[in-house]
């Protein structure tokens, strides 16, 4: 039960707790310790008729005892006693249609560093931990949780209210949003089977978010643009993995088991946005999804489309993952060797050293070039570094049909 | 919570002003000083004499080291400040908006770290 309240309202109750004191990390310690006496009190004497209030309750008297126990200035503590006014009632008034995206624009406040913006989000609205929002953003969790604490500190220093921004605020606020949706979405894709408990809903969820903002801000391109990558990337989950379980890649997917509604409104909602005119990250992302689908469907080779494509997108975003997957575009139009040496040339990013696909990708070539030796040393990496034991043992198979 | 607003500007460009913008210009900051001072936001306020009067000091080796010039010998200086006092950072924001020197300069907002223990 109280794990059920975790994952679905520990973002609304941090902010809630952090809205009187605008100290989200003191927010958080108090809300585990909460938790804590949930896990120990309940299964005894029953769950509360109002768990959440219940909660906030525990956790506003750790938060109180913490200052008072800190002697920090007398008057704090009063100030504790107010109920959080603003982001509450913002919140509640129907300006934002979720509590949720509320709190993610509330969180995107432009004094906090922009680079920041999208993890905090996760961290302290949608309840990831460290290591995912690490992993999401390539970063290591001790980078990760420094500049977490730096923004929590600059939060409660400098007096930067977490309240709910107005309508003309948005959009300047839009890009952190979709960004920390985006990085729901991924880590929710990450578990294609749907088994991972902590992880199930995350795809659902970033739909559901999305969806809200193209809602809440209709002429947004980049929302229209991640609404139409997502359902793409949703539409193939059935043919992701075969009865067996084993991982499948895309060109060998059964395109009868994609969803078809999905994949239209995807096509839909793309077109919708492109008549805006402003070309950003997701829609570029979604329109090579879109490619995909077309090339595995009809069996039409588009691959200098899918080039241009990628370099559109690295003028845009610059990340090391869009000049792989470019790479592996170029395999097919310009050849292995051209291909490798991209791929090599990204070896001084040292946010590779840890990405699985790199290693994989790196493998591959190799393979094809008839480097065996090598190749079967970045298999050996690339499956050190999986999670997930279907892409695993695809790897370790293609490993061992490399010649020896 | 008490914000210093510190403004920081391109040195000489006061000087190079016509009278009549210059007027303007003063007249600006007093408006400015004023919805200030009817908000109750005001705590205090300054314009500094140029980078060119300044002078920095230090101890090195237990003597005191005094040199001519201001600390950092950037294009922009710090030509005036005001301290206010309002609830939160978007609060301090919206008056370094509305400050005179966002429009020939930078206005940086800084917390003043409270020492009331």
């Amino acid at each position: 039960m109280a794990d059920a309240i975790a994952r679905r309202s520990y973002g609304k109750l941090v902010a809630f707790l952090a809205a009187s004191t605008r100290d989200v990390a003191a927010a958080e310690d108090a809300l585990a310790d909460a938790f804590a006496a949930a896990l120990a009190e309940w299964p005894g004497s029953g769950c509360p008729v109002s768990p959440e209030a219940w909660l906030v309750t525990v956790a506003r008297r750790k938060i109180i005892d913490e200052i008072r126990r800190r002697r920090t200035r007398e008057v704090a503590a009063d100030q504790l006693l107010l109920i959080a006014d603003g982001l509450e009632s913002a919140a509640a008034s129907g300006e934002i249609p979720d509590r949720r995206l509320a709190l993610l624009f509330a969180t995107a406040h432009p004094a906090v560093d922009p680079g920041i913006s999208a993890p905090l989000m996760l961290q302290s609205v949608l309840g990831f931990d460290a290591r995912m929002i690490a992993s999401a953003f390539l970063s290591s969790p001790e980078a990760m949780a420094k500049r977490l604490v730096r923004a929590k500190n600059k939060i409660k220093q400098a007096g930067i209210p977490f309240s709910v921004p107005n309508r003309d605020e948005l959009p300047g606020r839009l890009d952190a949003v979709l960004s920390a949706i985006y990085a729901v979405f991924a880590e929710g894709w990450a578990d294609p089977a749907g088994i991972d408990v902590a992880r199930r809903n995350f795809t659902e969820e970033a739909l559901f978010l999305a969806r809200l903002v193209v809602e809440l801000m209709p002429g947004e391109p980049e929302a229209l643009g991640l609404v139409a990558l997502m359902l793409h990337a949703e539409a193939r989950r059935p043919a992701r993995r075969n009865a067996a379980g084993e991982f499948v890649p895309l060109s060998q997917q059964d395109t009868k088991l994609w969803s078809v509604e999905m994949i239209n409104e995807a096509e839909r909602l793309l077109h919708h946005a492109s008549t805006a005119g402003a070309f950003g990250r997701y829609q570029l992302e979604a329109a090579l999804q879109s490619a995909h689908v077309h090339r595995c469907r009809t069996g039409e080779d588009n691959w200098d489309h899918v080039v241009n494509l990628y370099d559109a997108l690295l003028q845009v975003s610059g990340s090391p993952v869009v000049r792989l997957n470019r790479a592996l575009a170029v395999v097919e139009t310009q050849g292995m060797h051209a291909a490798l040496a991209e791929i090599e040339a990204l070896s001084i990013d040292p946010r590779m050293a840890e990405y699985q696909p790199y290693w994989a990708a790196r493998a591959e070539l190799l393979g094809k070039i008839g480097a065996y030796r090598e190749a079967w040393q970045c298999y050996d990496v690339g499956i050190g570094l999986e999670r997930d034991g279907a892409v695993r043992r695809f790897l370790q198979r293609r490993q061992s049909a490399l010649p020896h | 919570m008490q914000y210093l607003l510190m403004i920081y500007s391109k040195e000489g460009a006061w000087e190079k002003l016509s009278v009549a913008e210059q007027q303007q210009g003063l007249a600006a900051y007093n408006a400015f000083t004023e919805a200030l001072k009817k908000s109750g936001a005001l705590v205090g306020s300054n314009r500094l004499r140029p980078a060119s009067t300044a002078t920095t000091v230090r101890i090195a080796n237990g003597k005191s080291q005094v040199l001519d010039g201001p600390y950092a010998d950037t294009k922009e200086q710090l030509g005036g400040y005001f301290l206010i006092d309002v609830a939160d950072l978007d609060a301090a924001l919206a008056w370094a908006s509305r400050c005179p020197g966002a429009s020939h300069g930078i206005v940086e907002v800084r917390p003043v770290w409270s020492m009331a223990a």
